[in-house]
């Protein structure tokens, strides 16, 4: 049998139509990873090439193993859950339709590893570098007395009079924080706009709802409620039970906050945070009570329904920006001054791409599309 | 027309009406229904967490004695329970700061990695672009459409004057794909209703 192998071997001897076989350790990751890369000879016929057969070689002296079998299409293969620090060696075996085959060369000793930089994404540690350093120009500003102003939000201006509505009504205030975590960057906003709603509470002597979703967002609720409560100078009027825990079930919170909705009748409802599906059941609930509603969250797909069924809403950025306009915080004015000037630089740097790429797709002169290479980023 | 003979048919199907009921007003069929899926989603979330977090990633180490493994969640759990002792209830702010603190530095490299760069990269497009109409008007609606809605949320200048004219174009823009939004998110909702009335009608009332 294996003198047959050997003798269809010698009869259709043939020239490889692999070229170009190389292994590499396989760059920008945590390692374990090699990558192995080749090419076809422009006159080769791959008609006539059953399969491909990548084998590896542990150690020195042993066997070769095969690792995967591939077809004529594949250019690449990456061979992963390899151990860092150990030598490998690859190389292709090329099988043809008539049961004969050709290997090529192996490859030398290749050794994964991992890196400490993907430089891929080095553009992204720049934008960070440069928010970093006008925030530190701003923050300086703000120390020195220097003042920052931000605009207006529409949607933040009516919570002073939506707490004094709910209170001439004798309601409750309902403030709802969604579904995220604590880790939610809309929750933490969530919580700077709960604060603000808090103090008003407290000096409306008004009650405040906010039934959670997450226990840990509850516990971060209690807390900004309190401070709210101390800062307004009524501590005594604060009561931890009305922020309470309710399930950490999307459709079973939506039918907790619509009952609590429907029994107590909140004058004013506050949506604050991520909400998924459940935010139209909650909003519509909230309508039909005839509550003021001010809604603000960065869920781009429950962003329409908001809209449409409150009163406010705080369309992303703008929720973020809200806890910097209600505290005129100095810090929190200098993170949003130092975002606004990012957004500059953003739109010059898009302006320059689109003129490169244009001046490409004209003149047909690929060397221009510089920018979209640069912004490459796996 | 045949009637489910399963029991559990039947309850999904009273908890169903009793769900929809609300349409009509707040009652005792809601309220039932309401407390009956609020108190057993809160009991299958603690169940859930018991049994995916908190067993396999710290009870179970620390059975196996390998408790430094853990130290630091142990900790921090620790802190959080807390909480149910007045005197030293501050100790939990260190846990929950812990948490906050990760979440936004670990969100500020998501959002430069999975959001901002991909959607910068996605704006770089030639204004013009030869033989192709089509793909040209594409390319000025994407990038006019993404520099006036950047203005739209530059909050250090009132929305007044030429600045104002380029916002307000924006939030036309952002007006326009809310509305896209909208339309295909009703359409989701839709096909949920359309579950649910299939249910009635079919696997319980066996009418259709």
């Amino acid at each position: 049998m294996y003198g047959l192998t050997i003798f269809m071997t010698l009869l259709a001897f043939r020239p490889s139509p692999v070229v170009n076989f190389k292994v590499v350790d396989n760059p920008n990751d945590g390692g374990g990873r090699i990558l192995i890369t080749w090419d076809y000879a422009p006159d080769a016929d791959l008609s006539e090439v059953d399969h491909l057969e990548l084998l590896r070689i542990d150690k020195p002296g042993e066997g070769a193993i095969v690792v995967t079998r591939l077809s004529t299409v594949a250019r690449q293969f990456t061979d992963s859950g390899l151990k860092n620090g150990k030598p490998y060696r690859y190389f292709l075996r090329v099988w043809f339709k008539d049961g004969s085959y050709i290997d090529t060369p192996i490859s030398p000793p290749v050794v994964p590893k991992a890196q400490w930089f993907h430089t891929k994404r080095i553009v992204g540690l720049v934008i960070l570098v440069l928010y970093g350093t006008l925030l530190m120009i701003f923050l300086k500003k703000a120390k020195r007395g220097e003042e920052l102003t931000i605009r207006p939000i529409a949607g933040l201006q009516a919570v002073d009079d939506a707490v004094g509505r709910s209170t001439e009504m004798g309601r409750p205030l309902l403030f709802v924080l969604g579904l995220g975590t604590i880790s939610d960057l809309a929750t933490l906003a969530g919580l700077a706009i709960l604060k603000r709603v808090a103090m008003k509470a407290a000096e409306y002597e008004t009650d405040i709802i906010v039934p959670c979703f997450d226990p840990v967002v509850m516990a971060a609720a209690q807390e900004t409620v309190k401070q709210g409560y101390l800062e307004a100078g009524r501590p005594d009027l604060f009561n931890e039970k009305s922020v309470y825990f309710l399930t950490q079930d999307q459709f079973g919170y939506a039918a907790g906050v619509d009952g609590i909705i429907m029994r107590q009748k909140p004058g004013a409802i506050f949506l604050q945070g991520a909400f998924f599906a459940e935010s139209l059941i909650i909003a519509e609930t909230g309508h039909s009570v005839g509550a003021i509603q001010i809604a603000g969250t960065s869920s781009v797909t429950q962003l329409p329904f908001l809209i449409a069924a409150t009163d406010y809403t705080l369309i992303g950025e703008e929720m973020y920006a809200a806890s910097a306009y209600l505290s005129r915080d100095p810090n929190s004015l200098a993170t949003i001054k130092a975002e606004d000037w990012m957004k500059v630089i953003f739109i010059v740097l898009i302006l320059i791409a689109v003129a490169f790429e244009t001046a490409s797709a004209i003149t047909g002169n690929k060397s221009l599309s510089i920018f979209p290479k640069l912004f490459e980023f796996n | 027309m045949h009637l489910s003979t399963s029991i559990w048919v039947w309850i999904a199907a009273f908890f169903t009406l009793a769900i929809f009921s609300f349409l009509y007003k707040d009652n005792p069929f809601y309220r039932f229904a309401e407390s009956v899926f609020v108190g057993s989603s809160a009991a299958f979330a603690f169940l859930n967490l018991w049994f995916f977090d908190v067993k396999p990633k710290l009870w179970d180490p620390i059975a196996k004695g390998n408790i430094l493994y853990v130290i630091i969640p142990l900790i921090l759990s620790i802190l959080m329970l807390t909480r149910f002792i007045p005197k030293i209830k501050w100790l939990s702010r260190w846990a929950i700061a812990f948490t906050v603190g990760m979440g936004a530095g670990l969100g500020i490299t998501g959002m430069i990695q999975g959001y901002l760069v991909p959607q910068l990269k996605g704006t770089f497009l030639p204004l013009w672009v030869p033989g192709n109409l089509a793909t040209t008007v594409n390319n000025w609606l994407l990038v006019f459409g993404t520099i006036f809605t950047i203005t739209y949320f530059y909050f250090s200048k009132p929305i007044k004057g030429k600045f104002g004219v380029a916002a307000k174009i924006g939030i036309i823009f952002i007006m326009v794909a809310f509305g896209a939004s909208f339309g295909y998110t009703i359409m989701a909702r839709v096909s949920l209703l359309i579950g649910r009335v299939y249910f009635l009608l079919h696997t319980w009332l066996g009418m259709v």
